[in-house]
Formats: C-alpha cells, sequence, structure tokens
C-alpha cells in the first residue's frame, strides 16, 4: 500500500492538559504522562469526504434559520483551512456553535440572566473548497460570566470543531475578536502560551465586510501538516517501559 | 472621499510570523446542540443514539439525523463505559469521538488505499456520543478487523478514541482494545505501554448481557488512570 507520511505532532503553541488558573483542568487532566506512539493508518486516516452523511448538510448563515433576523451586530467570517506547510485542506467540515449577542446558549444548563433570542440558534456547519475558503454568517456573539473564579467573564468566541483529513488533526478550539479586553485575563484563553494566544484573534478586515450589510472578521485555521519523514524516528525504542 | 484602508494590524490570526497550528480550547459544557447528531453512536442502524436533546428547545434543532445504512458485516458490539475524573465522579458533559476499521479491517478514508480489501455500503467507522449525566456513553458498532501497524506488524481489533469535555483543553487520544483477542499480545502500540497499564485499555465482555457489549471506563485521572496518548 501506499506510504503516507505522518503528521507532525503538537507545536509550542498548543495548550498544556493542565492549567490550574481554568480550575476545570485540575481535576480532568491525566497526571501520567502520555505515551507516545507512531501515528499508524489508525491515526492516518480519517473519515474524509463524507461529512453530510455525519454532521448533515451545510448551514452557513446562522441569521437565517428562524423566521425573523437575530438582534446583534451582524458579522461574516472568513479564512482558509490549511496545513502547516499552507497547503489548502480541501472539503473539511467546519462545524461552530456559540452564544447569542446578549452572550446567553440557547443550551437548557447555560443559566446566565441574559435574554434568549427566539431567532438566533447560534449552530451551524460549512465545508472548504478547492482552495481550503469557508465563510460564515452570524451575529458577535456577547461576552458571558462564568463560575471559574470572581468576575469571570469569557470574551467573545466563537466555537469550532474541524475534522481534517485524519483523525491525527482532529482540532477544537475558540476564535476570539481583535478589540476584546477580556482575552487578557481569560483562564482559556491564556492557557496558550505567548505569543501563540494571538493565533487565536481573528482580523477585523474591511474587504471581508461587506458595505451597507456586515462587518468581516478574518481567521484562519491551521491543521497539523505531513512532516518530512516517513518513518518515525522513536518507533521502536522501547522508552516507555520500566 | 476618504479611502478605505484596513487599520495598523496587532499581532493576530493573519500574521505571518505567527502562522502554525492553532492551538486547541476546549470544547466547553455548552456543545451539544451543535455537535452530537442523533445517530453519532450508532454506526451501523437509524436511531438518536449519542445526541442530547433534551439539552436545547426543540425548534433550535439543525442536528443531522443519520441515513439509512445498508447491510453491514461483522459482529454488532455495544461499547460502553463511564467517563470519570480524579475524584471518580462522572463527567456529564463529555463527548467522546471513535474512528475504527470495518470487520474486514479497512478503513472507510481516502488514505487507506488497499482495495483488495471491501468497505461496507453506510459504514463510515466515525461516531460521536455525548455523556450522560452519570457520565456514561454508549456506541453502537461492529467489532474492527486487525490493520496493518509500522513495518511488517499487524495491530489487534482496535477503536482509536478521543474525549473533549469542560475542563479539556486539547482532545485525549485514547484506544479500546477487546479482550481475549489473540493478537493483543503482539500488538505494536500496545508493548509501547507500560505491562501495568495496559488494562485500561482493554474493553471487557459485560458477563451479565447476552453478549456482544463491552465495558469501556475512562479515567480522567487518578487511580487506574487511562492511558493517553502522544499522537
Ligand atoms: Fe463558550
Amino acid at each position: 500500500m501506499t506510504l503516507i507520511l505522518p503528521y507532525a505532532r503538537e507545536d509550542a503553541g498548543q495548550p498544556p492538559s493542565l492549567h490550574p488558573p481554568y480550575v476545570s483542568t485540575v481535576p480532568r487532566s491525566p497526571r501520567q504522562p502520555l505515551v507516545r506512539i507512531p501515528q499508524t493508518l489508525t491515526e492516518l486516516t480519517g473519515p474524509a469526504g463524507c461529512w453530510d452523511n455525519l454532521m448533515g448538510e451545510s448551514l452557513f448563515d446562522l441569521t437565517d434559520q428562524h423566521l425573523a433576523r437575530p438582534l446583534g451586530q451582524r458579522i461574516v467570517v472568513a479564512g482558509r483551512v490549511l496545513d502547516e506547510q499552507g497547503r489548502p485542506v480541501r472539503g473539511t467540515v467546519m462545524e461552530i456553535w456559540q452564544a447569542n449577542a446578549a452572550g446567553r446558549y440557547i443550551h437548557k444548563k447555560d443559566q446566565w440572566d441574559a435574554p434568549h433570542d427566539p431567532n438566533f440558534t447560534g449552530a451551524g456547519r460549512v465545508i472548504t473548497d478547492d482552495e481550503g475558503r469557508y465563510r460564515f454568517v452570524t451575529v458577535r456573539p456577547g461576552a458571558y460570566p462564568w463560575g471559574n473564579h470572581h468576575n469571570a467573564w469569557r470574551p467573545s468566541h466563537i466555537h469550532l470543531s474541524l475534522l481534517g483529513p485524519a483523525f491525527a488533526t482532529r482540532l477544537v478550539t475558540q476564535m476570539y475578536f481583535p478589540d476584546d479586553p477580556l482575552i487578557e485575563i481569560d483562564p482559556i484563553a491564556n492557557a496558550v502560551p505567548s505569543p501563540y494566544r494571538q493565533r487565536l484573534v481573528s482580523r477585523f478586515d474591511i474587504e471581508t465586510t461587506q458595505p451597507d450589510w456586515a462587518l468581516g472578521y478574518l481567521f484562519d485555521v491551521v491543521l497539523r501538516g505531513r512532516g518530512a519523514t516517513p518513518l518515525d524516528p522513536e518507533y521502536g525504542e522501547d522508552d516507555h517501559h520500566d | 472621499m476618504t479611502e478605505q484602508v484596513n487599520p495598523a494590524p496587532r499581532l493576530d490570526n493573519q500574521d505571518p510570523g505567527l502562522f502554525g497550528q492553532t492551538p486547541s480550547q476546549t470544547v466547553g459544557p455548552f456543545f451539544h446542540y451543535s455537535l452530537p447528531w442523533k445517530g453519532g453512536a450508532d454506526l451501523v442502524g437509524q436511531s438518536d443514539m449519542g445526541a442530547r436533546p433534551e439539552l436545547f428547545p426543540e425548534d433550535h434543532d439543525v442536528l443531522n439525523l443519520s441515513p439509512p445504512r445498508g447491510a453491514i458485516r461483522g459482529e454488532t458490539i455495544i461499547l460502553e463505559g463511564v467517563v470519570c475524573d480524579a475524584d471518580g465522579k462522572p463527567v456529564p458533559d463529555a463527548m467522546i469521538e471513535i474512528w475504527q476499521a470495518n470487520a474486514a479491517g479497512r478503513y472507510a478514508s481516502p488514505d487507506d488505499d488497499r482495495t483488495d480489501i471491501p468497505l461496507d455500503e453506510g459504514f463510515i467507522g466515525f461516531g460521536r456520543a455525548a455523556t450522560s449525566e452519570e457520565g456514561f456513553y454508549r456506541f453502537r458498532t461492529v467489532l474492527p478487523g486487525a490493520v496493518p501497524g509500522p513495518g511488517d506488524s499487524l495491530q489487534a481489533p482496535h477503536i482509536a478514541v478521543g474525549v473533549f469535555a469542560r475542563g479539556v483543553l486539547k482532545r485525549l487520544a485514547t484506544r479500546v482494545y477487546f479482550a481475549g483477542q489473540d493478537a493483543n499480545a503482539t500488538d505494536p502500540i500496545l508493548a509501547l505501554v507500560p505491562a501495568e497499564r495496559r488494562h485500561t485499555l482493554i474493553a471487557r465482555e459485560a458477563p451479565d448481557k447476552d453478549g456482544g457489549v463491552w465495558r469501556f471506563d475512562i479515567v480522567l485521572q487518578g487511580e487506574g488512570e487511562t492511558v493517553f496518548f502522544d499522537i
């Protein structure tokens, strides 16, 4: 069979599993070291190209799912999904979810006293084109308080979930907005070491902004790319045994 | 008329000097109306396994219902268990994903080009399940076949697992193996796991059920902590 190049390992921009300022990581992160394994066919393959049989059809306009338009600042979020070599990741699914303009999720466990918007669900999914491009329309989510510490507020953010081509490329992340002072003091964003945290901050873009209609933000997602060596040099060294 | 120009950029996502892997962030507690679709945990039939529609209003439901599937070869199994934290408390807001080969050992992926091994119409091998308030998850799938490993090795039947949750900043990757498979003894990945921790990767067939029900608990931390992989 064809030899598949392995994907790059985590780079320095990935957060640790344990980040005590984000309190929930304390009981939910492993204490044993991860066991490093070579990427096999299992990790090098993934459910590419069948997203419509899994998650369902594309829903790129989150402002068009109900009888009327939702309240809030209408925005376009656009960009590309790339690998670490800058090559487009084509035909991959990006699932998105977010709070409404007041910072409230439709989720029943979101008990914060901010209003729901009957015209806004806050969930969608898009598929990248042949150049890896995607685009969705939504409203800018509001900030919301959470119970992590006294007077804790999450910065405005949109949750993103991407499969990429393989089990190894799976990514769940959050996109932030450039003019948000809460990013500086958010334990979740700051689990990502400096300066890599800024990879999660979108850029306002006048070209993406549509006249008389919506503000535009650019956000590229970079998934792990295929490395240059077909064999993992660490494989076969039994260094995890005691 | 003023010319339209972009404001001076700050260090952000578009900065070429910062180009690299997008950092992972937690899935948070509120993903249920977006990610775990109806039937996401049912890889062989058409049911609503995996979803938790009670956590959001019906008129906000945009989740898929899995399409009907063809006949899928192999032994249908249930894979189930509880996700718990360092204190042994169940995790009610976790999401489990699985990825596996079919019963013949072929992945339904363009990167598995072994066309001599048949695919099954409708079997994708990818599944997603939200845990219940009791931290419980359940998949219906087939027992996967053996697949090639590094070099000339053969991997024992296994299922790749990803764990997401509030408080989990990046996916935790693990694997399910099946007790009683002779190939476990020579599996090249299990061989990399310290012997005393291997049992955390091996599902056991539930003795009190009719058969085909495999138990795989996931312990995020502490005694019996599941082995997670750096892949
Ligand atoms: Fe959120």
